[in-house]
């Protein structure tokens, strides 16, 4: 009787979040899989069932095997880049010193400003005549003439994950500096009577004691890096020669710019079959830390 | 643990590098925010020879910025506003009522934060076009409220969770509803959850690109991220302009980074969301 009762008010709490969450995110991802058997053209009014075409056509499409390499490539090496740099920054301003508070709330600043802006930022740095980048680069002696870095299909990518790294490491920070807040320091002293090594305590303490923060980071660094858009578009809009062009990418403009709504969404489908795919396996290989974090929460 | 020459000489010297990776590209766009035309279009000067506002009064007085900027501030407070009254409502049976089927529903707020925009965009243009609400405040705020709810739910539960177990049961016993129980004693309780959920969700919507790109046609609705990207250039890139309106798009971030930034990691820890 209680809990019945319990239910119809808690329906009524929910009411207002699961008719948005229905209507905005549940809805259009069915509208999304319908529209992905069907060949829609949006400006034509062409709108016919035609089963999976769209699906055995992107298959054979090499521009969207290209865009999984190109999203595989950035979203490793930038989570990998990123979880690395991270764990150093966090295990330095872990430390207690004066003015650690302010250096902190600083190595936060790029993660909240919009990507719009870093994009702006960065591809002004990489001009190749006008660069600060070049300009420094020049003056070390590193390099003899101009470097088009945004225009180079070897380096235009790597460009946009320095900028990539710049701009989400300090989420990686600010949550394996929580991580490391609360390692017990019986811990530290226990390696210290034993005579470790700072290395050996990093390796034999502190790492593992990040495992379940780190395996949070990943999961959502992973997942964030997969459906990476803003950057890219803005930097390089997926050129020179589409080497920078990811799968969101590749995406935004069969939608938007062709305005092929059925093969887009087909492109849709696939990416988040790949997100959800990419979430549960690291979820499956978390799944004894996940639980007993939600043990503990719940 | 560690020797007395390398906290006075190495420590320093560490700080100062992650410092200069941080600030230095931001401070270089300040600069270049300042500099007159003719020099930007070379390098030296690094510094300019005579600080100039001339990008910015380019920005208000001939490309109506100041319209890009009421769009934005409307949209983020707005989905601000609406985002934590749903998420709150929401969050407080969720952490405190015996519900049926509440894990699932947890899973699946959980889930749709997982959701790439790029996925939902078309069908959710589509469904906007149909409403005529295209190139209006209320396209944005309704789909940026749907993507900060998971965030928003997510954080305000864990904070109501943390209440001692006997409150609710106690504010009972006294004769609350549950609704009183909710708005007098854990709306107050939880003001600090409040804080962080609605700093998040505000810089999410003040930075959110994607939906503020398709769902806008004209600058009455245009909020500063896609303003900055559609800069009209004639001959060239108006580097100037843009660095001008980067600054500007930046200061209320850096306020709300200086004021608020433990209450940023306190949400973000909570919720772990958002890249």
């Amino acid at each position: 009787m209680k809990a019945f009762s319990d239910t119809r008010t808690g329906t009524m709490f929910l009411a207002p979040a699961i008719v948005i969450l229905s209507a905005i995110s549940l809805y259009p991802i069915c509208a999304l899989i319908w529209l992905s058997f069907r060949h829609h053209v949006l400006p034509f009014d062409i709108d016919q069932f035609i089963g999976l075409e769209n699906y055995t056509a992107l298959l054979s499409t090499a521009r969207f095997w290209n865009s999984l390499v190109v999203t595989g490539y950035f979203a490793i090496l930038s989570v990998t880049i990123e979880i690395v740099v991270g764990v150093v920054i966090a295990l330095l301003l872990s430390l207690s010193f004066r003015g650690v508070g302010w250096v902190r709330a600083a190595v936060i600043l790029p993660w909240a400003i919009p990507t719009v802006v870093t994009a702006k930022i960065w591809d002004w740095m990489f001009q190749p005549y006008v660069g600060v980048f070049n300009y420094a680069l020049e003056a070390m002696e590193i390099i003899d003439g101009p470097v088009n870095w945004l225009g180079s299909p070897v380096l235009a990518i790597n460009a946009a994950i320095v900028a990539d790294v710049w701009k989400t490491t300090p989420f990686v920070v600010i949550l394996v500096l929580a991580g490391l807040a609360v390692i017990p320091q019986d811990l530290y002293r226990a390696a210290a009577i034993d005579g470790a090594s700072s290395w050996q305590t990093f390796w034999h303490i502190t790492l593992p004691q990040l495992g379940t923060v780190l395996m949070v980071v990943i999961l959502f660094r992973v997942v964030d890096a997969v459906r990476v858009f803003d950057l890219l578009y803005v930097m390089t809009g997926g050129g020179p020669a589409d080497t920078t062009e990811t799968l969101s990418i590749y995406t935004y403009k069969i939608l938007f710019q062709t305005l092929q709504f059925g093969y887009g969404s087909a492109l849709g489908v696939t990416m988040f079959l790949l997100v959800a795919g990419l979430s549960l396996v690291q979820l499956w290989i978390g799944r004894d830390m996940f639980r007993r974090m939600i043990g503990k929460r719940v | 643990m560690r020797s007395g020459w390398q906290r006075s000489l190495l420590l320093p010297l560490c700080v100062t590098v992650v410092l200069s990776w941080s600030l230095l590209p931001i401070a270089w766009q300040v600069t270049t925010s300042l500099k007159p035309n003719a020099e930007l279009l070379s390098l030296p000067p690094l510094f300019p020879s005579a600080p100039t506002t001339e990008h910015y009064r380019v920005l208000f007085e001939e490309q109506s910025f100041h319209q890009s900027l009421i769009n934005s501030a409307v949209v983020s407070v707005l989905t601000t506003v609406a985002a934590l009254v749903i998420g709150a409502l929401a969050a407080f049976p969720l952490a405190r009522l015996r519900i049926a089927g509440k894990g699932m529903f947890l899973g699946v707020v959980l889930a749709a934060s997982m959701f790439p925009a790029i996925v939902t965009v078309g069908p959710l243009f589509v469904i906007i076009r149909a409403l005529g609400l295209r190139d209006t405040w209320w396209a944005l705020v309704i789909s940026h409220t749907s993507f900060a709810l998971p965030l928003t739910i997510w954080i305000l539960t864990n904070f109501m969770r943390e209440l001692p177990d006997d409150l609710y049961r106690a504010a009972r016993v006294d004769g609350c509803t549950p609704w009183q129980a909710f708005i007098y004693i854990f709306v107050p309780l939880c003001r600090p959850g409040f804080a962080a959920a609605a700093i998040l969700v505000f810089l999410f919507s003040w930075t959110e690109f994607l939906f503020a790109l398709t769902f806008t046609a004209t600058e009455a609705s245009r909020t500063i991220p896609v303003a900055i990207v559609l800069f009209p250039g004639i001959h060239e890139i108006p580097w100037g302009e843009m660095a001008a309106a980067s600054v500007i798009v930046t200061v209320p971030v850096f306020v709300l980074v200086a004021l608020f930034h433990k209450h940023i990691v306190l949400g973000l820890t909570a919720g772990a969301v958002k890249g």
